[in-house]
């Protein structure tokens, strides 16, 4: 399954400054949801700090998330399951004003 | 299936803070904007003629802030004049590239631009500071500066105001901070969504009830140009304390953001109180709560290559002032700083940086 990660608003200082990410996910017998993403992300793309990107299972508070260009909340949060060619985006909202 | 939004049916995008209501991209702009024009005409912020300095630092609410002002001006013809204000604290790397993004904003939105530097107001950019007393209390030193920076910018340019991109999130964090240290005189003023005591510029901040989450949301779907790093000398941590202790009510039930605000307005200064004295500068003029401005004791102990004279604990401050002043009494010299007179009763320890 092939999806689009993007950084934004100085979550990309985290992932070495890229911005937009084309990855592959491994093949799984279970669905691929946020909830399995988000380890993901942390294990295979995050550079540096995971504790400013993770905050127990899900994202720190203060960074939001957009699924496919719309506020993740609207899809669920942790439970969306993942599609192929998804978008999924992270702004985050803890660098200066 | 994606959700539909709660006023007109189309794909929402964005589930709002404040009262989760799933909205649209073109609703979700037009109650955005239509809240802010509100709270400007309901709190009677500006009167026609004015001129209006924005306070940009090129972040994200300051560029928003630059847009929102520049369309709600036109569009409900508040006969105002916009400029941008900005202040380059003189931080390699950081502010020369976030100024970068303030100059691309000055033509995006077609406003008048005046760049103000420590340098020229103080003779001492931030790196130089840093480098003369190291990472502690550099935030102290900078917040100050920038506070009277912009009042100064300001009147150079002849304003009548100043608006800062301080949002709902920043000022209930404010609120958290002076609870903490029991500062009931900041308490009073960090909610109110107008300050300025006389002869000063009063300022303004239009997004006292918008949502971080809203203003950054707003930026990414306009495509707003906006600046994201950090300052490379490091934020105060116990305000970091604050942020993510805020962060994570609002997870939980966003409305603490408001409910907050609302606290901290509601929490009356009782009487016996005793509130600081506000008078003026006798260097410079700025306001100030002893015979020199807070930015005046710090640049006098910079000058002397004692800075830490202007920081930190009074009773270290006292003695070594008194050392001085001894010394100074013999070496016959009494310069016009000089003396512990001049140093009494300031609290800068803590951090300034809260009214920006
Ligand atoms: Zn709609
Ligand atoms: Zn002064």
């Amino acid at each position: 399954m092939n999806i689009t990660i993007e950084l934004a608003g100085g979550a990309e200082l985290l992932f070495g400054n890229q911005r937009k990410h084309e990855v592959t996910l491994p093949e799984s017998d279970k669905q691929w949801t946020m909830a399995t993403l988000l380890p993901w992300i942390r294990d295979n793309l995050l550079q540096e700090r995971g504790e400013l990107f993770m905050q127990g299972k899900s994202v720190r508070p203060g960074i939001l998330v957009l699924v496919n260009d719309a506020d993740w909340e609207l899809a669920g949060e942790l439970d969306y399951v993942i599609e192929n060619k998804d978008n999924i985006m992270f702004i985050s909202t803890l660098h200066g004003g | 299936m994606p959700t539909e939004c709660v006023e007109c049916g189309k794909r929402a995008i964005l589930k709002r803070p404040k009262n989760r209501k799933a909205l649209c991209k073109d609703c979700f702009y037009s109650v955005f904007e239509y809240e802010i024009h509100e709270t400007i005409t309901k709190n009677r912020l500006f009167k026609p003629g004015e001129t209006i300095a924005i306070g940009a630092s090129g972040g994200k609410d300051s560029t928003v802030l630059a847009h929102i002002m520049k369309l709600l001006n036109d569009r409900y013809d508040y006969g105002l004049n916009l400029v941008l204000l900005s202040i380059d604290e003189g931080i390699s790397g950081y502010r020369d590239d976030s100024l970068e993004t303030v100059k691309r904003n000055q033509i995006q939105y077609s406003l008048p631009l005046k760049i103000l530097s420590y340098q020229e107001l103080y003779g001492w950019t931030m790196d130089a500071i840093v480098k003369e007393i190291g990472m502690k209390n550099n935030c102290t030193f900078c917040g100050v500066f920038r506070r009277q920076a912009l009042d100064r910018g300001a009147a150079m340019l002849k304003c009548d105001k100043i608006v800062t991109g301080h949002n709902a999130d920043d000022i209930a964090e404010t609120v958290i901070m002076n609870i903490l240290r029991g500062d009931i005189a900041r308490l009073g003023r960090c909610t109110s969504i107008s300050t300025g005591s006389e002869g000063m510029i009063s300022r303004c901040k239009p997004f006292k009830y918008t949502y971080e989450k809203e203003i950054v949301m707003y930026a990414h779907f306009k495509k707003l140009d906006y600046f994201t790093t950090e300052c490379i000398y490091s934020p105060n941590a116990y305000r970091g304390h604050a942020r993510t202790f805020l962060k994570d009510l609002e997870k939980i039930r966003p409305r603490a953001i408001l409910d907050i605000i609302t606290s901290g307005e509601d929490m009356a200064i009782k009487e016996e109180v005793r509130m600081p004295i506000q008078s003026t500068c006798q260097n410079c003029g700025y306001i100030a709560s002893s015979e020199l401005c807070k930015a005046c004791i710090m640049l006098d102990g910079l000058n002397r290559g004692r800075p830490e004279l202007s920081i930190g604990k009074n009773n270290k401050r006292k003695k070594i002032l008194k050392m001085t002043a001894e010394k100074a009494k013999e070496a016959g010299k009494n310069g016009k700083l000089n003396g512990a007179n001049a140093v009494h009763d300031i609290s800068v320890s803590q951090d300034v940086e809260n009214m920006f």
